[in-house]
């Protein structure tokens, strides 16, 4: 999507902080070489909307394909390449990078009261690794004998022996996974040094908490599907035999490796979306968050037993029973933490003076879907139900629950809480409410559909099904058009206010975190002064039970309510 | 806890954020290189003869002079290190960076002499010779080519870091950031060394 991509070749605009420095080459190269973390921002906002859309785009001609059992629209080979792009970009281009990337780097040295990111000239450096890394991957797309059909999990042996353009794509994985680890290296020292006078870990905003604990999981998981895709390389190449059983190799090892990244990789996909809706509840019920303490050391809680549960992925791969029943027992462990998180947004909500705004919508839309996607993944979590519904539709619709229901929803949610900040403008917020419903309608029709399908006995992966499926797989493929109507009007939205927006004010919502206390959009160096944290992120009221955030006229004071 | 980011602190911030990253990156070198161990552990418990064998195949002669020179050259960097930042002596500082480099390259050498005798004896992958044999035996040498070549690459990161350090002594040019770029190059030849240490016994000293 070409969102805010008019802003870069335009320095003159109203974007202060577009506004190159001194002595700095002007106009686009100013910007590419700016180590500015909102710049850096930016510059990850435009490339990871864009691969959205055209994993969306992929994702829509699926779902064609499916309109009819013998439909030859993508058959064979390239509807695995297809399901194997969409699925890699989505991981690797959008889910993982794009909260702790794109507002990772605008807000966290806000939201602390720092001045930028431990390491600015890494981050920058970070950002090219990201988008060597995308090139790589396209680059497979247009050599050789084309994408991988492999899925996105590179499974071996037939990631060894296909003839398709996996290096390309394996190598594209392991540059994106070094742009990961940085990432998260970064913002782990960004949080432990930048920090403003006052601003105590105990006072963090939950955001922040969110992605911290995924910056540790970045920096701790990564390296392991770094060497894993090395790996790859290295048997394709010179043949070493570490996976390739006619050496005796053993391929259910490299789905151990795999697993021990990309599991503790879901968590990094959903965790800064957490923080996110962390934040944005309490600002909308206009009450200091429940259980704080409890929220933050769940996302630690979460990144710490979601590194152990890799092996769920594998209960019917090979290993051994003690094995599937030690990873299901802490499989179920990883949803005390979860649930904590949801328990305590609605104890949030309760008695709260609630403002139905577009981003406290996704935020309520977040909890509903990544409580449906929660509940189906215990579902998959245990052995016996694991054995009828793996490898079915029941965990593509699972996954989408929780990684676009939940991630997706979080970054939406974070795109229009957010967006009167980074750009100064505000939205149309009727329509986008209307947009909001059409999306939350269409994503439920679609997913909910290929949950049921799932149950019945839809394998995966297949470009064709048994006739008996001919009506709901028609239902979904209409329900993903409804979805991907919701998602137009959503980002037409976006981008109609992002130039013919009102100018917006500094704190519209009534925030109390740090971010709501600078201007709209705010300048190249956020804080005048450093500023001296006295309280924590979402007290709202003053000692009289006055509203802080009146500029923005309530219907009632919230507090007299209590 | 509010007083402890005032403005006089920040060139030591500065120090302690470097020191903070590059800890975390060692971290995430450690768990790349884990993820091999973690192959080595698996197959070696599967194949522990083969494994013998294979071990019997590696000369532990050039293997234990290559520690040497490993450790050796530790030693030089932190001589190194310590002359410059409590000596203050720049030209002792330069002569053992100089030092580290070169049994670094030292290493390499030897390494390349080692790799050779392989591919003369027909043990590498895809080699008519080592397909014929063993499963475990064929793993125990894509494992050992996989680990130590992998760990050559990192000396030569390393070397190539230390040059640059090696330069800004060289043209007095070391201010307080790049004392912690030495002094980070200076851990991360520590890490190179380190990850030598384990791969020495596992792969020359079996029996």
């Amino acid at each position: 999507m070409d969102e805010h991509g008019g802003g870069n070749g335009h320095p003159h605009n109203h974007f202060p902080w577009f506004a190159t420095s001194e002595g700095k080459p002007a106009g686009l190269i100013g910007f590419l070489t700016s180590t500015n973390h909102k710049r850096i921002g930016t510059l990850y906002l435009v490339p990871i909307l864009s691969f959205f859309s055209i994993a969306v785009i992929l994702g829509v001609l699926m779902r064609i394909q499916m309109l009819s059992p013998n439909s030859k629209f993508l058959a064979g080979t390239l509807y695995n390449q297809i399901f194997t792009l969409h699925g890699v970009i989505m991981i690797f281009l959008v889910v993982i990078p794009a909260i702790p990337t794109i507002f990772g780097n605008f807000f966290l040295p806000i939201l602390i009261g720092g001045k930028d990111m431990a390491f600015p000239r890494l981050n920058l450096f970070t950002w090219y690794l990201y988008i060597a890394g995308a090139v790589i991957l396209l680059v497979s797309l247009l050599t050789g004998k084309g994408p991988a059909d492999t899925g996105w999990t590179f499974y071996v042996p037939y990631s060894l022996r296909t003839t398709v353009n996996v290096p390309f794509a394996v190598f594209g994985v392991f540059i994106l996974g070094m742009s990961s680890i940085l990432t998260g290296l970064n913002i782990v020292t960004t949080v432990h040094m930048e920090r403003a006078p006052g601003m105590k870990f105990s006072r963090l905003p939950l955001s922040i908490w969110g992605i911290y604990a995924t910056a540790w999981v970045q920096v701790l998981a990564t390296p392991v599907i770094g060497i894993t895709m090395v790996l790859i390389l290295v048997e394709r190449i010179f043949g070493i035999g570490v996976f390739d059983p006619s050496k005796g190799g053993d391929p259910l090892l490299y789905q151990h490796l795999f697993w021990i990244y990309s599991h503790p990789a879901v968590y990094i996909m959903i965790l800064p979306a957490m923080g996110v809706i962390s934040d944005i509840i309490p600002v909308f019920s206009r009450k200091n968050i429940f259980g704080y303490k409890t929220i933050a050391f769940s996302s630690l809680a979460i990144a710490s037993v979601g590194s152990l549960v890799w092996g769920h992925h594998m209960y019917v791969s090979g290993q051994s029973d003690t094995a599937g029943i030690v990873f299901s027992l802490l499989t179920f462990l990883v949803a005390v933490p979860s649930a904590i998180k949801v328990f305590n947004w609605v104890a949030t909500l309760y008695k709260g003076s609630i403002k139905m705004d577009p981003p406290f919508l996704y935020a309520l839309g977040f909890i509903a879907l990544f409580a449906i996607g929660g509940l189906t993944g215990l579902i998959l979590g245990a052995l016996s139900t694991d054995v009828h519904t793996h490898d079915t539709y029941f965990v593509v619709g699972h996954f989408h629950y929780v990684i676009f229901g939940g991630m997706g929803f979080g970054l939406f949610a974070a795109l229009h809480y957010w967006f009167p900040k980074m750009w100064g403008k505000t939205y149309n917020e009727k329509f986008a409410v209307v947009a909001f419903i059409v999306l939350f309608v269409g994503f439920n029709v679609f997913y909910m559909t290929i949950l049921i399908l799932g149950w019945a006995g839809m394998p995966r992966r297949y470009y064709s099904y048994l006739p008996q499926f001919t009506d709901l797989q028609r239902i979904a493929t209409y329900g993903s058009w409804i979805m991907v109507a919701g998602l137009v009007m959503m980002f037409g939205n976006l981008l109609h206010g992002l130039f013919r927006g009102k100018k917006a004010e500094d704190n519209p919502w009534g925030g109390a975190t740090l971010e709501w206390q600078i201007p709209s959009p705010p300048a190249e160096h956020s804080f005048a002064e450093t500023p001296v944290v006295t309280h924590g992120p979402y007290v709202f009221s003053d000692d009289n039970g006055d509203d802080l955030g009146k500029k923005e006229p309530h219907e009632q004071q919230p507090q007299s309510k209590r | 806890m509010s007083s402890s980011h005032s403005q006089s602190v920040e060139a030591h911030d500065e120090g302690v954020k470097a020191r903070v990253g590059i800890w975390l990156f060692l971290l995430s070198e450690i768990l790349l290189f884990g993820g091999m161990f973690l192959l080595y552990s698996m197959y070696r418990y599967k194949n522990p003869a083969d494994f013998h064998a294979g071990s019997m195949e590696l000369s532990r002669f050039d293997g234990t002079l290559n520690t040497i020179v490993l450790l050796t050259s530790s030693l030089t960097v932190v001589v190194a290190l310590f002359s410059l930042h409590v000596k203050q002596n720049m030209r002792r500082a330069a002569i053992f960076l100089a030092a580290t480099i070169g049994l670094g390259l030292t290493f390499l050498v030897v390494k390349s002499f080692e790799w050779g005798a392989k591919f003369e004896h027909g043990l590498y992958p895809g080699a008519k010779f080592l397909e014929s044999q063993p499963h475990g035996f064929i793993l125990f040498f894509g494992l050992y080519f996989t680990m130590t070549g992998l760990h050559a690459l990192h000396v030569i990161v390393g070397m190539v870091v230390l040059s640059f350090v090696l330069n800004f002594v060289l043209r007095r040019k070391i201010t307080p950031e790049r004392i912690n770029i030495m002094e980070n190059g200076a851990l991360y030849w520590h890490l190179v060394d380190i990850i030598w240490i384990f791969l020495f016994p596992l792969f020359y000293l079996i029996s």
